[in-house]
């Protein structure tokens, strides 16, 4: 048979791992673990598979005294043995070596970076063990759960996304940001920031507005509303990613200031503010690090319409994905078990379409940031 | 073309008529007048006039019609006497220089029989009348029914082309042959002789000079040999017809005839050119590729004795069908009707019959000796239902009687009829026609117990082919015979068409759209035998639709998809198996390597561990490949269900598979392809206990026991002992190899050497 595998005579694999710290330390353990184990079955003639928790919405449970969504006990078996899973097992042991070598070497890698040194085409085939990114980003997050590592622990980041700017001072990795002092741009928010890399320095905000995305940001930073209102104005880019949700909970937990959002008013715009407070299905295994429970969402709301006398050129109507949708979040417990929240979707489905923030500049291009935003904080007119 | 009897036809005789009335000034027409024009029609009047009832409607079928007719009648000739037939069939074409333009030609048809012939009294009413014939009157399994066929042929010759019919026949080996020549009176249906002495010339002599293929075998004693034809009988038609290939052509008919008679050797010469075509015809069955063949094979078979390989082959243009099986299909014996089913109108015409045999006749009496399957208590029991007794006489019963004893005999519970009336044509025969003729991969064959309509027992057997050469998004084809006779023309008004359709072929893994026949790369055979098949006209060339009959037909053939829903289903298990192996050995050799930079465990080991699995995981991919061929062989003498079904080795099965398993030679082709073969051997005499003699013993001699030791090595050529050396081990199998398909360099070759069907 022309094909065979060919590794070098065992034996390379571990290198010293000495001078490593123990955290290193110990994610080299539970891969090596992983590795044994897989080994172990194959050799005693069992299936090899690997126990990955299941990231679905059926094993996430609402924990109503935290306030936050956690991961359930549910595991799906990855045999290697099975026409659908075979792939992906083979993908898995691959990300897992790679990661071990990120970790000796003491690098970090992208995302894409990770994706690309596992990529190669099959031995003896014209097939690649990945294709594209997205089939490598998933294969990390099973790792990461099965491992029971958190990302930065695999030595893996996302690229950055979301900004900052406001009356605080940060230490990234050591050098002092001063917050105030960002320009237009902002400080963007690196993918971790642990206490390890992010220290906080010297801060006089009383809270925090975080706003869906950078164009509203942007009207929001022109304005100066952050020195104003004395505060620390962020977006996430539509879904924050995690190094934003972390950063927020580490803004609230450690300087206790409230994080205040304004998002859209639709399906999507709740449900952001859904995962910046109780956690996300898919990462429901980290809510105890992402979620805010006390987050709250002052805005854009379904009758405001009304209330503010906007003219019809912020409609837009609801498409059939929205309303799907929407029902959808209705019935997460999470929101069925708040009467206002209730009451919000039930507006929106009723009145039949939705608004974007932006689309308060219909009514004066800084009306949002001098008066909508200023009355309801003054107001505390928000949902929880 | 005109349908008047031609001048040099033989005088039409008076017929008497009645005298004219007296003519009056009257209205259009008296009693009288209309009297005068109204008098007997005689048979051959009325179907020289309707000859599309006979088959004659197109030039092209007319050709056809004619052959057939003259094989069906040789046939049926042979076996009722016991020989094994032999049965060369020569088109001329007598107008060669004709434009090229022109659609039809004029051909004289000639059928040499080695049958028993014809006593002399008897030549004019076998081929000069119409509805004359040993057929008729008895209810017994044969080819021909009415009496019609051959002299509505010499009919149809008469009258398109003014010659006469031209016959040979020869009753006895040791005298001379009768040399008869006669044209048919359509007023009287009767022949007129115009030449009537005897010859020597039997078989005709002129035909072995006749093309340089004929030249040729006839050098080796293999074209009308005098010794291959001790009697028999010949007959000529001169008859305006078409020659062309295609669907519905006589090369077809005779190509489905050597399917189902496998018993028989069939010769045909063809004429040396085609008719231009007037319409886009169904590419020919057997393609071009018979003329290269044909140079190909230079090597004319050897000159002592030659042993007839059982593949089709061809010599300078003609045709050879040999023999496949040297025995004959088991004699059938003629029977009574049976009580049930019968019409009222029958019962009463036989009551009469009976009476006027023998005025005492009496009804006990009657129903024993007239019906089958009445006993003597049961025909009491009806006497006693109609109120009579057993010595009341038939000529006593009135007609209420009658009726109620039609009913009676309606309502009784009686055996089935007799079943030795029937002569099926056999599973093992049938998949060896299959074989021959039709180059698949998957062959069933099933044969249903005999049922009865309308109080005749009839019986169906089925086959289908699938797969191998034949295309794959295409119809199925259907090919149908009734008592060994192929069915042409007339697919969709056939009971067994009807069946093809009603089948629920989806249960059998193939895509069959609503009221049509399936799609696949599928032959559906249906044979129907009977002692009286009911065709729905007299050129018989569809069966009429009866519940009892449709029934039984759908019921073989869902024998038949039962059979290869399995085998679809485990093939695609096969294919299935054999990727997902691909699938685990292409990513565990990534997985070791992972593992052993994890965590150092030996990378080589653990390959093989999971390698060890990855293959006992889809162990069924492997089961079939290393078994499969002897499973073939096993099944044969104890697998009941798997009875009639022949397997051959398919690229398709084995893709992908194949790459990964070195272990398995090309000899499994082989001995699979051998296996195949034997099986056919092996089914030998399982189905047919009762086999008559063989006449001619030292043509193909076939013993049931192939040595193992042959399976497996020997793909030789043919079984020619000059062409192909043996191994030792074969001296003794000298005779018994009669190949279905001979092996070379272990692949099956019906394919290269035979025109084979499809």
């Amino acid at each position: 048979m022309a094909r065979k595998p060919a590794p070098k005579p065992a034996a390379t694999g571990t290198k010293p791992v000495g001078k490593l710290p123990d955290r290193d330390v110990k994610t080299i353990g539970k891969l090596v673990g992983l590795s044994d184990m897989v080994a172990k079955r194959s050799m005693s003639g069992k299936d090899p598979l690997i126990q990955i928790p299941l990231r679905t919405k059926s094993n996430t449970n609402w924990n109503k005294k935290k306030g936050i969504l956690e991961m359930g006990d549910a595991t799906a078996d990855r045999p290697l043995f099975d026409l659908k899973t075979a792939k992906q097992f083979m993908q898995t042991m691959l990300h897992a070596s790679t990661i071990k070598d990120l970790i000796e070497e003491g690098k970090t890698s992208s995302l894409r970076g990770v994706f690309y040194k596992a990529k190669h085409t099959v031995a003896g085939t014209k097939e690649n063990t990945f294709d594209t990114q997205d089939e490598s980003d998933p294969i990390l997050e099973d790792l990461e759960v099965s491992l029971g590592a958190l990302r930065e622990e695999l030595h893996i980041f996302a690229e950055n996304r979301g900004t900052l700017v406001g009356n605080i001072t940060l230490v990234d990795k050591g050098d002092e940001i001063n917050a105030r002092r960002m320009g237009s741009g902002g400080w963007g928010i690196p993918s971790i920031v642990e206490p390890d890399v992010i220290r906080f320095g010297k801060c006089e905000a009383k809270f925090v507005l975080h706003v869906e995305k950078g164009t509203v940001w942007n009207r929001f930073n022109e304005d100066r509303f952050w020195e104003k209102h004395n505060c620390i104005l962020t977006h996430g880019a539509g879904q924050p990613p995690r190094g934003c949700r972390r950063l927020l909970q580490r803004l609230n937990q450690e300087l206790k200031l409230p994080i205040i959002c304004v998002l859209d008013c639709d399906p999507w715009g709740h449900y952001i503010y859904s995962v910046i407070k109780q956690g996300s299905i898919s990462l429901a295994f980290e809510s105890s690090r992402l979620a805010i429970p006390e987050a709250k969402f002052l805005g854009i709301r379904a009758k405001d319409y009304d209330e503010c006398d906007l003219g019809d050129a912020v409609k837009i109507d609801l498409t059939e994905n929205d309303i799907k949708r929407a029902n959808e979040i209705a019935a997460y417990p999470w929101f069925a078990e708040n009467r206002h929240w209730r009451k919000e979707i039930e507006l929106l489905l009723k009145n039949g379409f939705k608004m974007e923030v932006e689309a308060m500049i219909n009514k004066g291009i800084s009306y949002v940031t001098e008066e909508y935003v200023p009355e309801r904080l003054k107001a505390k007119d928000w949902l929880e | 073309m005109s349908t008047t009897l031609t001048p040099d036809a033989p005088g039409v005789s008076e017929t008497t008529r009645k005298p004219m009335s007296k003519s009056k000034p009257a209205p259009r027409a008296t009693a009288e007048s209309m009297a005068s024009k109204q008098r007997d029609i005689s048979v051959s009047e009325f179907f020289a006039k309707n000859r599309h009832l006979l088959g004659f409607d197109n030039p092209r079928k007319a050709l056809l019609t004619t052959v057939k007719e003259a094989v069906d009648n040789s046939l049926d000739a042979c076996e009722e006497a016991g020989i094994l037939p032999d049965i060369t069939i020569v088109i001329e074409d007598l107008q060669p220089d004709r434009p090229a333009s022109a659609k039809s030609s004029r051909y004289r048809v000639t059928v040499v029989d080695n049958g028993p012939g014809i006593v002399r009294k008897q030549v004019e009413n076998v081929f000069g009348r119409l509805l004359f014939g040993s057929k008729f009157h008895r209810l017994k399994m044969s080819r021909g029914q009415q009496g019609i066929g051959i002299s509505a042929a010499g009919m149809y010759g008469l009258i398109t082309t003014g010659k006469p019919m031209v016959i040979h026949t020869k009753p006895k080996a040791s005298q001379q042959a009768h040399h008869i020549e006669l044209a048919m009176n359509t007023k009287t249906n009767r022949a007129e002789v115009t030449v009537d002495d005897e010859t020597d010339d039997f078989p005709p002599r002129r035909f072995r000079s006749l093309t340089p293929g004929t030249r040729e075998l006839a050098a080796s004693s293999q074209f009308l040999a005098d010794t291959d034809y001790p009697t028999g009988t010949s007959v000529s038609i001169d008859l305006e017809g078409k020659y062309q290939k295609g669907r519905g052509s006589v090369d077809e008919f005779l190509e489905l005839t050597a399917i189902a008679n496998p018993h028989a050797r069939i010769t045909f010469v063809p004429p040396t050119r085609e008719s231009a075509a007037d319409e886009d015809d169904v590419p020919l069955l057997r393609k071009n590729k018979d003329r290269e063949l044909a140079e190909d094979d230079t090597s004319p078979p050897a000159e002592a004795a030659p042993p007839t390989p059982a593949v089709t082959t061809e010599t300078g243009g003609v045709i050879l069908f040999p023999r496949a099986v040297s025995d004959l299909p088991p004699e059938t014996k003629e029977i009574q009707p049976h009580p049930r089913g019968i019409e009222l109108g029958i019962l009463l015409q036989m009551m009469k019959e009976a009476q006027s045999e023998r005025d005492t006749y009496t009804l006990y009496n009657f129903l024993q000796d007239k019906f089958s399957r009445v006993s003597s208590a049961s025909a009491s029991s009806f006497c006693q239902a109609i109120g009579a007794t057993a010595r009341t006489k038939i000529a006593d019963l009135d007609h209420a009687q009658s009726e109620k004893l039609f009913k009676a005999l309606q309502d009784s519970k009686l055996p089935p009829p007799p079943t030795d009336c029937l002569a099926p044509i056999g599973v093992r025969q049938l998949l060896a026609g299959m074989l021959k003729g039709v180059r698949a991969e998957f062959y069933a064959a099933s044969s249903r117990e005999p049922d009865v309509y309308r109080g005749r027992p009839f019986q169906i057997e089925a086959a289908i082919a699938f797969g191998g050469e034949l295309a794959g998004d295409e119809p199925a084809r259907v090919i149908r015979f009734a008592n060994r006779v192929p069915l042409l023309y007339q697919q969709s008004a056939c009971s067994s068409f009807k069946a093809v359709t009603e089948t629920n072929w989806r249960n059998y893994d193939l895509q069959h759209p609503r009221g049509g026949v399936p799609i696949g790369p599928l032959v559906i055979m249906i044979h129907m035998a009977s002692v009286w098949v009911p065709f729905t006209s007299e050129s018989k060339e569809a069966i009429a639709d009866y519940d009892e009959i449709r029934k039984e037909m759908k019921l073989a053939l869902q024998e038949c998809g039962r059979k290869l829903g399995t085998y679809l289903k485990k093939r695609a298990k096969m294919r299935r198996e054999g990727e997902r192996r691909d699938v685990f050995q292409k990513y565990i050799g990534e997985i070791a390597k992972a593992c052993n930079a994890i965590s150092g465990v030996d990378a080589e080991e653990l390959y093989a561990a999971l390698l060890e699995q990855a293959k006992r995981k889809t162990a069924v991919a492997d089961l079939e490949l290393d078994e499969d061929g002897k499973a073939i062989k096993d099944k044969g003498a104890d697998d009941a269900d798997e009875e009639g079904v022949i397997i051959l080795e398919s690229a398709a099965s084995r893709t992908g598979v194949d790459a990964h398993d070195s272990d398995a030679p090309p000899v499994g082709k082989l001995s699979r392809a051998e296996a195949a073969a034997l099986k056919v051997h092996a089914m030998r005499g399982d189905d047919e206990p009762t086999l008559i003699d063989v006449k001619q013993p030292d043509r193909l001699t076939q013993k049931g026991t192939s040595s193992k030791a042959r399976a497996s090595k020997s793909p030789s050529k043919s079984p020619v002992p000059a062409a192909a050396p043996k191994p030792a081990a074969d001296a003794s199998a000298k005779a018994p190899s009669k190949p279905k398909m001979v092996l070379v360099n272990g692949k099956l070759v019906p394919k290269d050497q035979s025109p084979g069907l499809f």
